[in-house]
């Protein structure tokens, strides 16, 4: 009886050591994740929380060593929206120029895109594979090798200091990954839809319009979006071909405040946080789409 | 109509046929001509501004004294140093915590999924706002790092843009910082494409922990990795942005790399050739990287 009572005394113990073991493995574990989750938080907010501290500052006062707005004020938020400074006198001509740059180069990265992959992918035209590749060379050489020969190449073409300019550079860097994305997901839409069209008498520009375009929404999304940020946070061939302040865009236009010792720097960075805003809300908007959008261009392994 | 009768012959043809043939049976006619319509636009553009630049690129880099030149200039010498080390430590130093990053992203804790969305920002993000500030918060003494220096600890701050290892360190921190999420994401993907079975399996045979990751998830993301290590390498080479905005080149352009130091020869000293062979001179190192990289895709789908 007695042993019998000692062993289950024992077991007891045993077990709530081990218990308690575990629970101490796990809450270690825990805290570490939370460690670790706080190391990157702060890593990740550091630079955005020295622009904001910024562009908080009174004019005049930035020079200051310390870290935290001691008068925090949204003046200079309110002088990059009325253009109140000398340097932000074309802060909304330069916004409208990389909204429109933006735009149009969604817009003809898709068409452009949709077309080409259209023709390869649906129709079959021989040697397709071969416009496929060769668009994909163009990545071989990174863009800000070629900066140098494309600026004199846009002098020769007389479009110097003219957003067609960089409309085409970004384009021509824009449209390989979108006929990439759109072959990959083409093959999951059957060919056969494009046949029975066919056999009821529609025209390749019909199919393309009516049913090839809806059918390829998605990619059609994902490619948009990602065109749509590659032209309004590219810097080099903007800062290289948009020369005047009334044709260039924000980015140019931010850098240039760094040329100077005198610029006021609060207004910088609200110019930068005002900028920023719109590709950080269409990503959290788009957040699931986009990763979509990687993953069916074929990174996902 | 014409194209009634083509279509009904089409029609015939597809019932008689295999299906693939009804594309290419009538593809002589209106369809050849609407397919090669449809390319051409395509075409034109890729003609005009990718063919074109490149062949004048290799027309302005084609006189050997160039090559000459530079190799004569102390400067170009310490630009491809430069141009390494940036490139070889940013690069590897960011994949290898992105991957590190991406199995700590896999816990299901609140936290570690509240923290996944705040880590995204940098990618988010612009990269001009984001090197400016990384510019403005290692300035001087004025400077954020620098006042949380003499803040929290009472030590005074080094001038970081004055040294040409902390400003290459910058620069170099500010890249990691701006595109380590992006690939931290990919390794992201990869790693929840794993089937479930795969580690129920692996642990049934012992292998947890650090075990797991040596022995599952190494050998099926290898190829992952080395494919997003290459591509990555590719870009990072013509990175222009960071070195010009971060540490702007100084002291002295001595923390320049390839692509800011053609753009200074062509556009600050007037010698457009000499920047054009400075960025050409990193062709012998693109070009096998795309080989192996052509290389990895194509072994890509065995892999998982």
């Amino acid at each position: 009886m007695s042993t019998i009572a000692a062993d289950a005394r024992l077991a007891t113990r045993a077990s709530s050591r081990a218990h308690s073991s575990e629970r101490l493995r796990r809450y270690l574990r825990n805290l570490g994740t939370l460690v670790l989750s706080t190391v990157i938080v702060v890593w990740t907010l550091a630079p955005l929380y020295n622009m904001v501290l910024i562009s908080l500052e009174p004019e005049g006062d930035v020079f200051t060593d310390h870290i935290w707005p001691r008068v925090p004020s949204v003046e200079s938020f309110w002088g990059v929206l009325t253009q109140g400074h000398w340097y932000l006198e074309h802060f909304w001509r330069q916004f409208a120029n990389s909204l429109y740059i933006g735009l149009m180069v969604t817009f003809f990265a898709l068409l452009f895109g949709t077309l080409t992959s259209f023709a390869i992918g649906r129709m079959r035209i021989r040697h397709g594979w071969l416009v496929t590749n060769a668009a994909l060379l163009t990545y071989v050489i990174p863009a800000s090798f070629l900066a140098i020969p494309f600026y004199r190449i846009m002098q020769n073409y007389g479009l110097a200091n003219n957003p067609w300019s960089v409309i085409a550079a970004l384009v021509a860097f824009a449209t390989p990954y979108a006929i990439f994305v759109f072959q990959e997901y083409g093959r999951s839409i059957p060919i056969e839809v494009d046949e029975s069209a066919r056999i009821d008498g529609a025209s390749p520009p019909q199919i393309y319009l009516r049913i090839y375009l809806p059918l390829m929404a998605p990619a059609l999304v994902a490619v948009g979006t990602y065109a749509l940020l590659l032209a309004w946070n590219e810097y080099l061939y903007q800062f290289l071909l948009l020369s005047s302040k009334s044709s260039m865009t924000v980015p140019v236009a931010l850098a240039q405040f760094l040329s100077s010792d005198q610029s006021p720097w609060n207004y910088m960075m609200a110019t930068a946080i005002i900028y920023a805003a719109p590709p950080v809300a269409i990503y959290y908007a788009f957040r699931r789409r986009m990763t979509a959008g990687l993953t069916m261009g074929g990174v996902k392994g | 109509m014409s194209s009634v009768r083509q279509v009904l012959a089409a029609g015939l043809d597809a019932l008689n046929r295999p299906r693939r043939s009804a594309w290419r049976r009538n593809r002589h006619g209106s369809e050849l001509a609407w397919a090669i319509a449809f390319v051409v636009p395509y075409a034109a553009v890729f003609f005009a501004f990718v063919v074109y630049p490149v062949a004048y690129a290799l027309w302005m880099a084609r006189d050997p004294a160039l090559y000459r030149d530079l190799i004569a200039s102390p400067l170009y010498a310490q630009t491809v140093i430069n141009t390494a080390l940036f490139v070889g430590l940013g690069v590897n130093v960011k994949m290898f915590l992105a991957l590190m990053l991406s199995g700590f992203f896999m816990r299901r804790r609140w936290w570690v999924k509240a923290t996944l969305p705040v880590f995204m920002l940098p990618w988010a993000l612009p990269a001009i706002p984001a090197f400016v500030s990384f510019h403005w918060m290692l300035i001087g003494e004025e400077g954020l790092v620098d006042g949380l220096l003499s803040a929290l600890f009472g030590i005074q701050g080094p001038l970081w843009f004055n040294d040409r290892g902390l400003a290459l360190g910058s620069n170099i921190v500010a890249y990691i910082w701006k595109w380590m999420p992006f690939w931290t994401l990919t390794f992201y993907a990869a790693r929840t494409a794993i089937p479930h079975e795969i580690y129920e399996a692996a642990a049934v045979d012992g292998a947890t922990g650090s075990r797991r990751f040596t022995h599952v998830v190494l050998p099926l993301l290898g190829n992952l990795y080395l494919v997003c290590t290459l591509l990555s390498t590719l870009w990072t080479i013509g990175d222009f942005t960071t070195v010009s905005l971060v540490s702007e080149g100084a002291p002295a352009y001595s923390t320049d790399v390839l692509a800011t130091l053609g753009f200074h020869y062509a556009f600050d000293a007037a010698q457009p050739s000499l920047g054009v062979a400075a960025v050409m001179s990193a062709l012998p190192v693109l070009i096998p990287i795309v080989i192996i990289l052509m290389c990895a895709l194509q072994t890509r789908e065995v892999q998982l």
